[in-house]
């Protein structure tokens, strides 16, 4: 008995089954008969293609050019390692340990950097570092473990530019010194403060693998790039910065351990090429220890304002114009159904009048989401080589960061078509379907990256469709680099696929309410 | 006057009407006009609620732009009902009927242009003052005050007379801009993808080239045309603000005149 009643069902949800797969290809032939549409898909992959590969940036890297060169670190990273460093030969296991009594710097002095020639005021920026630092070897890149002072987030061990653990807070000063200690057991560096030079706590344990059994250890002085937003006009935000440095006082040096060398040797570690002495840094020995003043930065490479160069993401700037095309076509292929009346045949070869928004949705998902694959696929693998051949240094990204970036483009098409045809069905006005879509893609995106201040941005990024933009970062976002992480320099306030979540949920909210809507209205 | 330019004349004047009665008769398609009121204004107090305090190095915005961030959604709506002002023409098979009680197709678009100015002049000035009537209430508890250079926002001062008549003028030519693309293309849905592309200008955004990003910005409908906005530090834009409405007044007309000229050579 119960068999029976299975094969009853199993039977129906066959039929079900091949009845829907009939309207899918139907669909597919509505909307593969009409020229104009297949053209218009190619039309907006060709743009796509089109404004990616056009030369709308130029750069002063030559192919080779040193000034260029970003340094890799261990992790296979990009990294920046500037710094200025007194430094002696550490052979096998040893410690070295000072206590700093102050830390000083100078920061330009006009924070919109309108005018050309700046001046400086003495302060020091967050991320001004100072302290101990245990490097492989004096090449830019190198492994490396340091603990330092900082000029706002207290004292700090990093190593190996990505990892950052916090120690002590508040800044330092002659009446509240810190002590910093660096030891060496083989692969393990270990960095400890003491705010009196006898109660010490560690910080932190860095496993650098390949130390060799020679280090390079010492004093180090570096002072970060200083990014500051400016008001923009007619739309484009500004934002500006300029380099900075800072001066360490250290005292009661002390060093176990095999130093082979008789003195201490200053070496400006990375710095710029063109660099002037004030840049480059230098130190200069005191009574019982040494100042040493430095400008740069030790830590993951950025880019934006306070690095070089640009992103894989600059390539798909055409995403906006096959969007627009995207968008005509997916409202059209609902609308021209009810201008032709079509839809009355539709709705009469089948009758659950959800599914044909489904099989519609899921003919347009494909299209969209197919194209633009194609599209940003070419468009990023000769994008870059176009921006390179250029003189533009292109931050490389991994090969799972290009296919997110892909596929998500891909998707953020696919998603905007389904949401624009959705809204097609909910108001059947091709011009209003059309103008609703764009605008809330669009807009809330050229407002955020253009006119808008970052606080507001962020929000309209997180509640709008054009959150689903995220999935084409690439720039990565470090705690430990001050940087403006705003929309309008390609940071998103959220993560790739939760943007695109929320411009999922948009297109499933407006499906849900464009198949209630079907169902109730006379077609 | 002798009785061929009173027949003339009266022969306009029944084309402006019956434009008229089309467009006012038309299910949802006034409702558009409270809507660019409403969403303009709406937009624009967002804008300026959210705008950051001054600092003591001064303050980053400007209070008449800020004020009338709301054009920028404004104008989409404009489009639409410009656009729609012809598609529907088109898509309902009406085009043929207005076409066969006025054969003078130049002045079938003309006719159409002035109905659409006149509802756009009246929508768009009352949706600008309003908008600048907020900024003006709000910015200064933002800082924005004598204390920072600011004094409160008055049309008696040059610029910000400029930045209202020119965002009003601004709403005017993309209306324009909009029925001639319109009419050209006759198809609303492409229509309005083609004019939408022109009003958001991310593009130009992404030419990282100065020289180059500047001549964009000089020749592009939108940069161009908002120009006029702008109230400090005019010395920086790329195109003064009456010189900005010029460029977008001839994309306006350009687009006007191939529009008009399509449809004198084209069967309806």
């Amino acid at each position: 008995m119960t068999g029976t009643v299975l094969n009853v069902d199993r039977t129906a949800t066959t039929a079900e089954r091949q009845r829907f797969a009939h309207l899918l290809r139907a669909e597919s032939t509505k909307f593969r008969t009409v020229r104009g549409w297949v053209l218009a898909v190619l039309a907006a992959a060709a743009a796509i293609v089109a404004f990616g590969v056009g030369p709308s940036m130029h750069g002063t890297c030559g192919s080779g050019s040193a000034a260029c060169a970003v340094p890799v670190g261990p992790g296979g990273q990009e990294v920046t390692d500037s710094f200025y460093f007194v430094h002696q030969s550490l052979a096998g296991d040893g410690s070295i340990t000072v206590r700093v009594t102050s830390l000083t710097g100078l920061i330009p002095t006009d924070a919109t950097g309108r005018d050309a020639a700046i001046g400086t005021r003495p302060g020091v920026v967050p991320w001004a570092k100072a302290g101990l630092i245990i490097k492989a070897s004096t090449r830019p890149g190198a492994a490396y473990a340091a603990v330092m002072v900082t000029g706002g987030h207290g004292v700090r061990m990093q190593y190996n530019y990505t990892h950052d653990v916090a120690g002590r807070s508040g800044p330092v000063s002659p009446t509240s010194p810190r002590w910093l200690r660096l030891t060496r057991v083989g692969n393990a560096v270990t960095g400890a403060e003491s705010a009196d030079g006898s109660h010490w706590t560690t910080v932190g344990t860095a496993h650098l693998s390949g130390l060799p059994a020679t280090v390079d250890a010492g004093l180090f002085a570096t002072s970060p790039q200083y990014a500051a937003t400016a008001g923009g006009v007619l739309g484009t935000a500004g934002v500006e910065g300029g380099p900075t440095q800072d001066t360490a006082a250290f005292d009661s040096l002390g060093r176990h351990g095999t130093w082979p060398d008789q003195s201490w040797s200053g070496t400006a570690i990375g710095g710029p090429d063109n660099a002037d002495a004030q840049q480059q840094g230098g130190f200069e020995q005191t009574t019982d220890g040494f100042t040493v003043t430095g400008s740069g930065d030790i830590a993951p490479s950025v880019s934006g304002v306070s690095g070089i160069g640009t992103t894989i993401t600059q390539t798909l700037v055409g995403t906006f114009v096959g969007l627009t095309v995207v968008v005509v076509v997916a409202v059209m292929f609902i609308t021209a159904e009810y201008r032709r009346d079509l839809i009355r045949i539709t709705l009469t070869a089948m009758p659950h009048r959800g599914r044909v928004l489904a099989a519609k949705a899921i003919v347009l998902g494909a299209v969209a989401f197919l194209t633009a694959l194609v599209a940003a696929t070419v468009v990023v693998a000769v994008g870059q080589r176009v921006l390179r051949d250029n003189g533009v240094y292109v931050h490389p990204a991994t090969i799972g960061t290009e296919i997110r970036v892909i596929a998500g483009t891909a998707a953020l098409l696919a998603g905007t078509a389904v949401l624009a045809m959705a809204i097609g069905a909910v108001v059947r006005r091709s011009v209003v379907a059309v103008a609703s879509a764009i605008v809330v893609i669009v807009l809330p995106y050229l407002l955020a990256i253009a006119f808008l201040p970052a606080g507001a941005a962020q929000w309209l990024l997180r509640v709008t469709p054009a959150a689903a933009f995220a999935v084409q970062q690439t720039a990565v976002q470090y705690a430990q680099v001050d940087n403006v992480y705003t929309p309008a320099n390609g940071f998103f306030p959220l993560s790739p696929w939760a943007g695109f979540a929320v411009l999922a949920a948009w297109a499933a909210f407006a499906l849900a309410l464009a198949a209630f809507l079907i169902r109730r209205r006379d077609a | 006057m002798n009785a061929a330019s009173r027949r003339m004349s009266r022969e306009w004047i029944d084309a402006v009407r019956a434009e008229w009665i089309k467009l006012h008769t038309a299910p949802g398609m006034l409702w558009l006009l409270p809507a660019v009121i409403a969403l303009t204004i709406a937009l624009g107090v967002a804008a300026v609620a959210t705008t950051a305090t001054c600092v003591a190095d001064g303050c980053a915005a400007d209070p008449a732009k800020v004020s009338l961030t709301g054009v920028d959604l404004g104008q989409a709506i404009v489009a639409v009902l410009a656009v729609m002002a012809i598609g529907t023409e088109y898509s309902t098979g009406m085009i043929r009927i207005t076409l066969a009680a006025v054969p003078r197709r130049g002045r079938v678009l003309l006719a159409k242009a002035a109905v659409l100015a006149g509802l756009v002049a009246a929508t768009a000035t009352p949706a600008v003052l309003a908008s600048l009537l907020a900024g003006r209430l709000i910015l200064p508890g933002r800082g924005y005050t004598t204390a920072h250079g600011y004094a409160a926002m008055s049309l008696f001062d040059g610029p910000t007379l400029r930045a209202a008549a020119g965002s009003i003028l601004y709403l005017l030519l993309v209306t324009m801009m909009s029925l001639g693309v319109a009419t050209a293309v006759r198809d609303s849905a492409s229509a309005i993808g083609i004019v939408l592309l022109y009003l958001f200008p991310i593009i130009i955004g992404s030419v990282s080239d100065p020289t180059w990003r500047r001549h964009l910005e000089q020749i592009a409908p939108m940069t161009a045309g908002l120009a006029s906005q702008s109230t400090v530090r005019l010395e920086s834009l790329p195109i003064g603000g009456w010189a900005g409405l010029g460029v977008l007044a001839v994309w306006a007309t350009g687009a006007l005149v191939i529009g008009g000229l399509l449809l004198r050579r084209r069967d309806a």
